[in-house]
């Protein structure tokens, strides 16, 4: 019985790993612009897509697809950026939504016009292997994608706190009017922050290619489950993703063991509503990050 | 419900003269000169998923649907078909169907849904325009009382119940003998009343396996390792899953990477493991699985012809269960039209009261409605993917290939 316990948790722990990259992508582009981006799970699918073509045409495993999605999600969060958003940052926040709703409706048509609507497996032996630690049968595919997920999450946590550009995007958060003062390129930067936001949607995606198939209308359930992520574990707080990702994980895990696999979202919800309830920044937000 | 599954009989004069009548049943029917002299098309509505969680099935029934009018447009059956996207969400149904019946639609086909089915159903009933449903099997489709709906597919106890028996008829043997199971289904309309199903049949039939657990999971569950592990831990010779096409493939997977090896996996009456997404996606480890659907008939010249075709038109693609009801929705629309010789919803609503198609692709009998338009003669088949290609393995008489039980364990798969 225990050992079965220990893999439901292990195996909860392993996939929130990855809802914590996906999660990152949406809250650093929120603690830096504070703007909620509704198509951050239709980026996740284009990683996917990616990840999965990488391999059907030119048999490029995920995890050495990886850089190419990342250039690739980074050059495209940075051009809407930059062409786009950067207009829309003052607009009421409807306006902010409908813009991202738009784009997230036309990347999913546009991936059911050019992919079909069939999901599509990224199959390899790799798909099927297990490593075995004592009791523990651990899913090789997802023991790689989260290993990356928080050597990710803990790189881009080190690169905001120490590099200068992570610096000018810590500044251009807490005061755009000073940080222009100063000289910082303010929408330069927010489009580098949009990059940043997409290229972790899209590692995301190629790192959950292999275990989930790729399909068009993905899309919105990875959207709703950054949303809830985010609000979990703390609005800005790049740890508060990594909690909130592991908490999801492990809760959804156990809830679907031991009540019911059909009810295991309620309990994803149930923690949101306490957590709003209890600490309404988040597990490790900060005050003045909710607003 | 199991009587009329097997309703073509043994090889001998009669049929052998039925399969010559079949096989030249599209070129020799009386209704090209009638149509070319009526000259205007029917206009057909067609509901279907076609974006969301259904799209794949979707399409594949709107393949069949496109080649069955391309077919009979070559008869001189003139049918012109409109498609409406429900985006797999069940109250969309109405809207659709009021929209192309505001279009003019004179019938409506559709909707693959059960939710979806009942939702039009109730659009068509109020504007007396009927519906042939293609595929939906929610036992409430024609049980509520609707006077335009013509239903061309089993119900959920029916195809249970087709399912439960070839369950028993199973030859037990050579390590295969099954003592205990558990039931995984997808938490829809349609899994939740086959899950009803089965619980009603199980005992009554006499299988002789006790069902140890029942696992219901979320039809958008992206993972369902939780679930196969608490599967695993009944220990159950037999997994019974009811599911669609990419839970069947998330519970394969984690089959194989939990090493669970049970005797067999039996999807009673539930789509997923014939599909080419399935064996597509899962290669070797599609093999051995073993569904009970309604099957396109191996028997049957006219499905061999259309079949032909599909592969012509659609080379990279299956004909299977959904283009096949698809494909029929047609043939039930166009034999109302040739016999009613008129647009009109009313005369299409007598002609197809009287419905008796004997040449038809699916496994069963002649396509009749009875009072409450349902067609009770369709019958099931079992189906093993063998070779990643499914195969007719009962009844006897349709055979492609014997059984392969118990299933090969994963490990031992070349």
């Amino acid at each position: 019985m225990i050992d079965q316990y220990a893999n439901i948790v292990a195996g909860g722990l392993l996939l929130g790993a990855v809802y914590a990259l996906i999660a990152t992508g949406l809250n650093i582009i929120f603690g830096v612009m504070r703007v909620v981006n509704f198509a951050h799970g239709e980026m996740v699918v284009i990683g996917m897509y990616t990840g999965y073509w990488a391999w059907s045409l030119v048999k490029l495993p995920p995890l050495a697809a990886l850089p190419f999605a990342a250039a690739l999600l980074f050059g495209l969060g940075y051009a809407f950026q930059r062409l786009l958003g950067n207009r829309f940052l003052t607009a009421p926040q409807h306006v902010q939504f409908i813009l991202f709703i738009g784009l997230a409706l036309m990347i999913t048509g546009l991936h059911a016009m050019l992919f079909g609507p069939e999901p599509r497996g990224l199959q390899s032996e790799a798909s099927f292997a297990v490593y075995r630690v004592g009791f523990l049968r651990l899913d090789a595919t997802r023991v790689q994608a989260a290993v990356v997920a928080v050597i990710l999450v803990a790189a881009l946590g080190l690169w905001l706190r120490f590099s200068l550009t992570g610096k000018a995007l810590k500044a251009a958060a807490t005061n755009p009017v000073g940080g222009r003062a100063v000289g910082i390129r303010i929408p330069h930067l927010f489009a580098v922050t949009a990059g940043i936001g997409a290229a972790c949607a899209g590692c995301a995606g190629v790192l959950v290619a292999p275990f989930f198939d790729t399909q068009p209308y993905l899309a919105a359930d990875y959207t709703l489950l950054a949303f809830i992520t985010v609000i979990v574990g703390g609005l800005a707080s790049l740890p508060g993703a990594m909690l909130g990702g592991l908490l999801i994980g492990v809760a959804e895990a156990l809830a679907a063991y031991t009540v019911a696999p059909s009810l295991k979202s309620l309990f994803s919800y149930a923690l949101l509503i306490i957590v709003i309830l209890a600490r309404p920044v988040g597990l490790l937000g900060k005050p003045g990050d909710a607003h | 419900m199991t009587s009329s599954n097997n309703t073509r009989g043994r090889p001998g004069r009669r049929p052998m003269l039925q399969a010559a009548v079949s096989a030249s049943a599209l070129s020799t029917l009386p209704f090209p000169s009638i149509m070319r002299a009526q000259g205007a098309p029917l206009k057909v509505g067609c509901i279907l998923p076609l974006s969301g969680v259904l799209a794949f099935v979707g399409t594949a029934t709107r393949r069949g649907t496109e080649l069955a009018v391309k077919m009979y447009k070559e008869q001189g059956v003139n049918l012109e078909v409109s498609f409406v996207d429900t985006e797999s969400k069940a109250e969309n149904g109405r809207i659709a169907a009021e929209k192309l019946i505001r279009e003019g639609n004179s019938i409506l086909v559709g909707a693959w849904d059960s939710g979806t089915t009942i939702s039009a159903a109730q659009a068509a009933e109020a504007a007396k325009v009927p519906l042939v449903v293609n595929i939906a099997s929610a036992p409430q489709i024609t049980e509520q009382g609707f006077t335009q709906v013509f239903r061309n597919f089993v119900t959920a106890p029916q195809l249970v119940a087709n399912a439960v028996q070839r369950i028993k008829d199973l030859p037990r043997g050579g390590g295969f003998n099954p003592e205990t199971a558990v039931l995984m289904h997808v938490n829809d309309t349609f899994g939740q009343s086959s899950r009803a199903a089965v619980a009603a049949l199980w005992d009554r039939l006499g299988v002789g396996i006790k069902i140890l657990d029942t696992i219901s999971y979320d039809l958008r569950a992206r993972d369902l390792s939780v679930e196969v592990a608490k599967a695993r831990s009944t220990n159950a010779d037999l997994v019974l899953p009811i599911t669609r096409v990419n839970d069947a493939i998330l519970i394969v997977r984690e089959m194989v990477k939990q090493d669970w090896n049970p005797m067999a996996i039996i999807a009673p009456g539930s789509p997923g493991a014939y599909e080419k997404a399935f064996t597509d996606a899962l290669g070797k480890y599609a093999d051995d699985y073993i569904v009970c659907v309604p099957w396109w008939d191996p028997r049957q010249p006219i499905a061999k012809s259309v079949i032909d075709r599909f592969t012509k038109e659609y080379p990279k693609e299956r004909f299977e269960l959904n283009s096949g009801f698809g494909w029929e929705g047609i043939q039930v629309v166009a034999d109302a039209f040739q016999r009613a010789g008129s647009s009109k919803p009313a005369d299409l609503h007598a002609a197809l009261r009287s419905t008796n198609i004997e040449s038809h692709v699916m496994f069963g009998g002649p396509i009749r409605f009875d009072d409450k338009g349902q067609n009770n003669n369709i019958g099931g088949v079992m189906l093993q993917n063998q070779g990643t290609e499914p195969r007719v393995i009962l009844p006897g008489d349709a055979q492609q290939a014997k059984p392969r039980l118990p299933h090969t364990p994963w490990s031992k798969r070349a």
